[in-house]
């Protein structure tokens, strides 16, 4: 009988204990929608059209583009976002969290508020709307790269500050290796070693001599960026044809790449894109489904535990954050081969810290992950967009609009989220 | 299974933990490994888990000598282990926590057999009872329930010893007697058992052979039938009182009250406390019962003024002590002596007599001019390491160097140097050997004849009952009911788990 009352409080625990509620996010997200309405919606002159083309001349089927009047469009999405904000604010009141679809969609239809409010009364020129989202995706491959390498690491417990460094590790030797071989291709083999070795440093001090991670991994991207900025002044420069703009050209998957719209953005890419596909789906399926997922969050999460039922806490460390480092050199042969660029000093250029972003605001998962990369690739596509046609906004804004996104995006407004508990902590026996 | 240790000898450094420890344990009986904390009884099941390398002596399972170079090794052969603090990963199921580290996978994609750890959990959860659901998250499961779940585990690799070390010491009193109906059963079901505690209650009720540990040695074995001032004395070397002289308190005037008190978490915002009223006159305890976690460190925190209340009024002999700092609420006459002493009790690195002026070293006599005085300082450290009866070497030792009895003598010996009015003691006595309650209980005790408030927190219900001169139980932030300390265990480990308890009397 008495058992009986312990087992049934005990259980209902969660739901029992008294809590408050939190309106931060609503509130936060209700100011920057609020804004997006008064600026770009009612900011915009009534009786001006906004021409969004979609098609592009190469494609198979020929689409009209489209006009919409800019004012009724910009004040449309703000009240997407609204009612994105009035749906945060229906889950607070119920004590619960939002997807991370939220944060994205949201940030979508504000900066579409921004897009037709920038490009309004442009007879010139149209929003080009099939080429800004190819850009948008082309441009998130680093990021998604980058955030997954990251998520791999800190599910295995080891923060990866040095995703900057091995990206721009990953762009150098695959310049280096493609140029001297003469195969765009071959970069791509050489880009995920540098960044494992990179990785490999990182895991290192961190597992076997206690070294803070965030200390370490600033010191590496400082030594990537010295060594590479280095050798590209000396080596690089003596031998032109050690450093050439080698290119990788983009694969129409047949059928596929015929469908409007989407068939351009997602299927009309090179390798190194499709590459990112399989490498989300892998990393989604195996981190949650798999033994060797298990065992990497469980050392992420609960060391001792781990070890406890005989598995090798620092090996699976360092054999992950090796992985991790590898997959964000794989992203860095981007800047390189996968641009059909020659290396060029520090061109990462703080990739890698909006990738570590991206990888908080996807909540340490590999299809957030991709999500908030595209969500800051689209803001990054917007500002070359917007310098194209020429924004009444001055163009160093423009330049701020990924970064802004990322602050915002991180700062809270998506609500708290939990990094796995043994994150940046050593594990000594 | 029959396992056998010879010999175990383990050093730290100059520290001998283990010397020279024999056991047996027969398959199919309880084996109660019974010492103070700091015996040595986790350094012997960690030696036996592969988790130490022992410095000398042999582990035979079945008379055959085996060696465990890690945790892997010890469950291969069959022990199991329930640590104290549990080895769970809180945000993996039930299921994944019991396949981790042995994953069954099937397919061509060698994914995670979860239905075949699902089936394993609810089968062995049916034959014991336990009503664990194999999808639920470990982290919304209560603190006995996760103890299942480390049982499961350990079985679900065909454990034949289970090692259970100090798993008594989160559960309410019901709870407790569950898992001693459960290890009943292991016993029955042919696993040797062996169960480590300090709690001479559980060690009588349930185990077929003791051994009592002293300072890394064994000491003797004792049938169960012993009183347990017989096992008390011999774990701790000397007779022992096992209860606690005091008279009746003479409560005067209301000294502390407490009123509609609110702590919210930032993170959750959960409610940690939930607008909390009582009041304690000047010479009596107030003891503070309940299931860790449940708002009692909150509330002890909350009245000093070190965690922020949103809501409610803390007064103190008429003074409100709310929105002042902690600085000047301890000079209104509060002594606080913090549940985690090694944290927030003293600095380990600074010496005994430096710890001992914390609170006042800025003041007179101890500085002058904005200098220290160290002459002061000394003889003041002498004087209370005298009359607190810290054992230490030199009062210049460092506070970390010494024993965690010591520690908490210095800890109080500071708080109750000043003039209370209030004393808050937080688990004055967690990790204390019997000796050292003795005397903490002692003091507590003197300080309320002299007519101070005092409030005592404590999840051990022995202590409790022995210092209380009423007793507040707390569930979820909430104070269940005050009652008096005639109250009896049964009723008060249901006020522990939630229920009211008049209508527990009246059902």
């Amino acid at each position: 009988m008495s058992t009986t009352a312990v087992e049934t409080s005990s259980a209902a625990a969660g739901a029992e204990a008294p809590r408050t509620k939190s309106w931060k996010s609503t509130i936060g997200l209700g100011v920057v929608a609020l804004l997006s309405l008064l600026f770009f919606g009612f900011g915009t002159p009534t009786g001006v059209q906004t021409t969004f083309t979609i098609a592009r001349s190469s494609d198979f089927i020929e689409l009209p583009s489209v006009t919409v009047p800019s004012r009724a469009a910009a004040v449309g999405l703000s009240i997407v976002a609204l009612l994105l904000v009035a749906w945060v604010a229906y889950r607070a009141n119920q004590y619960r969290k939002v997807g991370i679809w939220l944060p994205i969609v949201f940030g979508m239809a504000i900066m579409g508020a921004l897009l037709t409010w920038a490009g309004a009364d442009r007879s010139t020129t149209t929003i080009q709307l099939t080429g800004l989202l190819t850009s948008a995706l082309f441009l998130a491959v680093p990021l998604v790269f980058g955030s997954l390498a990251g998520t791999l690491c800190e599910r295995s417990g080891i923060i990866n500050i040095a995703i900057e460094g091995q990206l721009l590790a990953g762009a150098f030797l695959a310049a280096l290796v493609a140029s001297a071989v003469g195969n765009a291709y071959v970069g791509l083999i050489a880009a995920p070693i540098a960044g494992a070795l990179v990785g490999w440093l990182l895991a290192v001090f961190s597992t076997r001599y206690w070294v803070n991670q965030i200390v370490v991994g600033v010191v590496l991207n400082l030594l990537v960026l010295g060594l590479t900025s280095f050798f590209f002044s000396t080596v690089m420069s003596d031998n032109p044809n050690l450093n050439q703009p080698l290119n990788m050209p983009d694969i129409a998957i047949p059928v596929l790449s015929s469908i409007p719209v989407i068939g351009p953005v997602l299927f009309d890419q090179n390798l190194l894109v499709y590459i990112m596909y399989a490498v989300v789906v892998i990393i989604q399926i195996m981190l949650f489904r798999s033994r060797w997922g298990l065992r990497m969050r469980s050392v992420g999460e609960h060391p001792k535990a781990a070890d406890t039922v005989g598995i090798k806490v620092n090996r699976t460390r360092v054999r992950n954050t090796v992985l991790g480092g590898a997959i964000a050199g794989l992203g860095g042969a981007f800047f390189t081969v996968a641009s059909g660029l020659a290396f060029g000093k520090d061109m990462s250029a703080g990739k890698g810290y909006i990738a570590l972003a991206a990888m908080i605001l996807g909540r340490w998962s590999p299809k957030g992950a991709l999500a908030a990369a595209l969500l800051f690739g689209f803001a990054d596509a917007l500002q070359q967009q917007l310098g194209v046609i020429g924004s009444p906004i001055p163009s160093q804004f423009l330049l701020m609009l990924p970064y802004l996104a990322t602050i915002f995006a991180v700062a809270g407004l998506v609500g708290h989220s939990r990094p796995p508990a043994a994150e940046g902590i050593p594990y000594k026996k | 299974m029959k396992l056998e240790l010879r010999k175990i000898t383990k050093k730290f450094g100059d520290f001998t933990a283990n010397d020279q420890i024999d056991l047996v344990v027969e398959s199919g009986t309880v084996h109660a490994l019974l010492g103070e904390n700091g015996a040595g009884k986790s350094t012997l099941m960690n030696v036996l888990f592969g988790l130490y390398d022992a410095d000398g002596g042999e582990i035979l399972l079945d008379d055959e000598t085996r060696v465990f170079a890690g945790p892997g090794d010890a469950m291969a052969a069959g022990i199991g282990m329930v640590h104290q603090h549990f080895m769970l990963v809180p945000v993996f199921t039930v299921a994944e926590n019991v396949m981790l580290g042995h994953e069954q996978v099937r397919g061509p994609a060698k994914l995670l057999d979860l239905e075949a750890a699902r089936e394993k959990v609810r089968e062995i959860s049916d034959r014991f009872g336990f009503h664990v659901d194999p999808d639920a998250m470990v982290e919304d499961l209560s603190v006995g329930a996760q103890q299942r779940v480390e049982i499961i585990k350990a079985l679900s690799r065909d454990a034949r010893v289970l090692i259970l070390d100090e798993p008594t010491a989160v559960l309410t009193p019901q709870e407790t007697d569950e898992l001693l109906e459960i290890v009943g059963q292991l016993r029955d079901s042919g696993t040797a058992v062996v169960l480590i505690t300090h709690k001479l209650r559980e060690v009588k009720a349930i185990a077929d052979t003791i051994t009592v540990i002293r300072r890394g040695k064994v000491v003797g074995t004792a049938e169960p039938t012993a009183s347990q001032e017989e096992l008390a004395s011999l774990m701790v070397g000397r007779d022992v009182s096992m209860t606690v002289d005091k008279d009746d308190a003479t409560p005067g005037e209301p000294m502390l009250r407490v009123e509609n008190l609110t702590v919210i978490d930032e993170d959750t915002r959960i409610k940690l406390l939930d607008g909390v009223s009582f009041e304690v006159r000047g010479g009596e305890i107030l003891a503070v019962a309940g299931v860790q976690g449940n708002g009692q460190t909150e509330l002890a925190e909350a009245i000093l003024g070190v965690v922020d209340a949103v809501e409610g009024s803390v007064t103190l002999d008429g003074t409100e002590l709310m929105g002042r700092s902690i600085r000047d609420n301890l000079d209104a006459g509060i002594g606080f002596v913090p549940e985690d002493r090694t944290e927030d009790g003293v600095v380990a690195s600074f010496t005994v007599a430096n710890n001992l002026i914390l609170d006042l070293y800025d003041r007179e006599p101890y500085s002058k001019r904005g200098a220290i005085d160290p002459g002061v300082v000394s003889r003041n450290a002498e004087e209370q390491v005298e009359k607190f009866d810290v054992r230490t070497t030199s009062t210049e030792a460092l506070t970390g160097s010494l024993s965690g009895g010591n520690q908490q003598k210095v800890v109080l010996a500071r708080e109750l140097a000043r003039d209370l009015k209030l004393l808050i003691a937080s688990q004055p006595t967690r990790g204390l050997d019997v000796g050292s309650i003795e005397f903490v209980h002692k003091r507590i005790i003197e300080e309320r004849d002299k007519g101070v408030a005092v409030v005592i927190v404590s999840s051990e219900l022995d202590e409790v009952y022995a210092l209380a001169d009423r007793i507040a139980v707390m569930y979820h932030g909430r104070i269940v009911d005050i009652v008096s300390p005639d109250t009896d265990r049964d009723t008060m480990g249901l006020m522990m788990a939630g229920a009211h308890g008049d209508e527990e009397e009246a059902a």
